[in-house]
């Protein structure tokens, strides 16, 4: 008798270890991390994209010099040993800038994603959620922004607010916006039809809450992936903005700058706007390869 | 379908005047005083009214809004710019040509390049061709295009001088800045075209092409191609949209006087008429070219066709019956 207790309750335990081991598995969490990682062009953009963060925030340890420490004397030199990636026209080393670049580059670029992300999330909930007449007014001013085309807003929003950083974050994010709006609202308009938010709705759960906790994380999947590849353009439109002089300024490494600064030179000295370029080109590509990768990692459709 | 387009012309309307609007907010509302600009570094207080008033600054912001938004859409007149004293309008309008000429040579480079390409990965799936052809677009895709442009005239103009590296005086001028500005959309279109591609030979009309014995390449062409181009045909007329605005860096690289170039210069001198009135240009050209694009996807896909004229009667059905109720 006792041990036919015993043998259910070994059981039982069993199948609680098993149920629990599956349950952790099971979740979207894991099985999207298993799919990215099976995806090794997808892992090296991770890795590239971890090396330039790294690079950014140990920068003042790395860097052999000071990025804006000026040698006349050493002027627009071509790659050597004391100076790897050569220097620019003020006699900067290039290397210690480029380091010293990621941070400025990865800053804005994370800041106008998250930023017009954000945004982007809040509105499109609201549109998607409500409905009727805040949707198409919601609707009706991404048509507007959308209209106005993408660089000149850029260049209009950056010269109003100034230059530097943080205006820089914003007048970028202003277009990614309707972008975002866009993708959630068609999510939610699929979503809210859905049983489990009618069974939140009965259950008397406020707006907000079913908003937050039961709707929005069914419909991030397609804002992460938007998110990754956001992150990359907006790199790229900072250096387009920084080229035109406006965006960050002059002592500040940004790599659009960089490019900016070496045009004068193109001819004698071309690693000035060869080298920024390509660490440009690296980073937006990385971010492209996560963001592809994590597309196909979330699609239910390509699991396997 | 009549209905339809003039709808759609319609509500261009309010899009365009919330454009205007907004944009001559921002500007009003920014920092820098454009008389103070005009005037230099040294002026009286009574200079300074007269160049105000000859600006039409010196009136409430709210009556300026009236004229401008009155000048601008009824008239169609830009006025003139602060600083250049010339009518905003015929030189927004001479340099149109240009920035066009570059935003369709680029669509059709990429119509040419990406297309092809685009074809060839989705029916080479998983091989190495394929492979390479994914690779090539992400890297388009990636590499900023004012760099390419430095590149470019790096090599070809100040290396081999066969093209020249600024201005645009010739046909072949426009040879460099049309090659650097199409990259990134060659990679986006090459991507669209191949998902499309994958999409439509795994569908069942295909297989049953497959299955009647059509050769290979017929089913390719004649069946799946044209149902894969619908969406790009979208795709390619917002890049033109997006383009006329966008081409502001290349032009800056090459040094070509375009519309968007101007329009930056003026940001920069605070020079109101030309920002309001270039930027309203633009949003005009863009929203009209979605307008076609639009159009055109039904004139392409009867399925969109079939809806438009559909939702007609079906409107004309729920009228009826709603007056039959009335009636009743």
């Amino acid at each position: 008798m006792s041990d036919v207790t015993a043998g259910i309750g070994v059981l039982n335990a069993e199948d609680d270890v098993l149920l629990r081991e599956r349950s952790w598995k099971d979740r979207t969490f894991f099985i999207v991390l298993k799919q990215f990682s099976r995806n090794k062009l997808a892992l090296t953009g991770l890795i590239i994209i971890f090396a330039l963060i790294l690079m950014g925030l140990l920068a003042p340890l790395i860097a052999p010099y000071n990025y804006a420490s000026i040698d006349p004397v050493n002027a627009n030199q071509a790659p050597s040993a004391a100076h790897w990636f050569g220097t620019d026209s003020f006699g900067r080393d290039i290397l210690s800038r480029i380091i010293y670049g990621a941070r400025y580059s990865l800053m804005i670029g994370f800041g106008s994603g998250l930023f017009g992300t954000l945004v982007g999330v809040i509105f499109g909930s609201i549109a998607g959620y409500f409905g009727g007449k805040v949707e198409t007014l919601i609707l009706r001013v991404c048509d507007v922004i959308q209209s106005i085309p993408n660089m000149l807003l850029c260049i209009i929003v950056s010269q109003t607010l100034g230059r530097g950083i943080f205006p820089t974050i914003v007048a970028l994010s202003f277009y990614s916006m309707p972008q975002v709006v866009r993708i959630l609202r068609a999510t939610m308009l699929n979503l809210r039809e859905q049983e489990f938010v009618e069974a939140s709705r009965a259950i008397n759960c406020s707006n907000l809450r079913i908003m937050i906790s039961h709707i929005l994380p069914n419909s991030l999947s397609p804002v992460i992936v938007s998110f990754s590849m956001t992150i990359g353009m907006k790199i790229m439109q900072s250096a387009g903005l920084s080229f035109l002089g406006l965006g960050v300024q002059d002592p500040i490494p940004e790599w659009g700058a960089m490019i900016a600064a070496g045009r004068a030179a193109l001819r004698y000295s071309p690693h000035v706007v060869l080298i920024p370029g390509i660490f440009v080109a690296l980073v937006v590509l990385a971010f492209n390869i996560v963001g592809d990768g994590l597309r196909d990692a979330l699609d239910p459709k390509l699991r396997r | 379908m009549i209905k339809y387009v003039l709808k759609r012309l319609l509500m261009i309307i309010p899009v365009l005047l919330c454009v205007a609007v907004v944009i001559f907010t921002i500007m009003h509302f920014a920092p820098g005083d454009p008389v103070a600009l005009a005037l230099g570094d040294h002026y009286t207080d009574e200079q300074y009214a007269t160049m105000e008033a000859s600006m039409g600054l010196d009136k409430p912001f709210i009556v300026q809004l009236g004229i401008f938004l009155k000048d601008t859409f009824l008239k169609f007149d830009f006025g003139t710019s602060f600083f250049l004293k010339t009518n905003v309008r015929d030189a927004l309008l001479s340099r149109l040509p240009r920035t066009a000429a570059i935003a369709a040579i680029c669509c059709l480079i990429q119509i040419f390049v990406a297309i092809p390409l685009g074809i060839t990965a989705a029916t080479h799936q998983n091989g190495i061709v394929d492979k390479l052809c994914i690779v090539l677009a992400m890297v388009c895709i990636s590499v900023p295009g004012f760099w390419i442009g430095m590149m470019l005239i790096l090599v070809f103009a100040l290396n081999l001088g066969w093209l020249p590296s600024s201005g645009i005086d010739h046909w072949y001028s426009y040879i460099l800045p049309c090659a650097a500005n199409a990259f990134m959309g060659i990679g986006g279109m090459t991507r669209l075209t191949r998902s499309q591609m994958l999409e439509v030979i795994r569908s069942d009309y295909v297989v049953t092409a497959r299955a009647k014995g059509i050769p290979e390449r017929r089913i390719l062409y004649s069946h799946a191609l044209p149902n894969a181009l619908i969406p790009i045909i979208t795709h390619i007329g917002t890049h033109f949209a997006t383009a006329l605005g966008g081409t502001v860096v290349i032009e800056t690289v090459f040094a070509i006087p375009g519309v968007g170039y101007y329009i930056m210069q003026a940001v920069g001198n605070r020079d109101y008429p030309i920002v309001l009135g270039g930027v309203t240009m633009l949003a005009l050209l863009f929203c009209i070219v979605v307008l076609i694009v639009d159009l055109l996807y039904a004139f392409v896909d009867p399925r969109i066709r079939a809806q438009y004229e559909n939702s007609g009667k079906n409107k004309k059905i729920r009228k009826t019956a709603k007056e039959a109720t009335v009636n009743v």
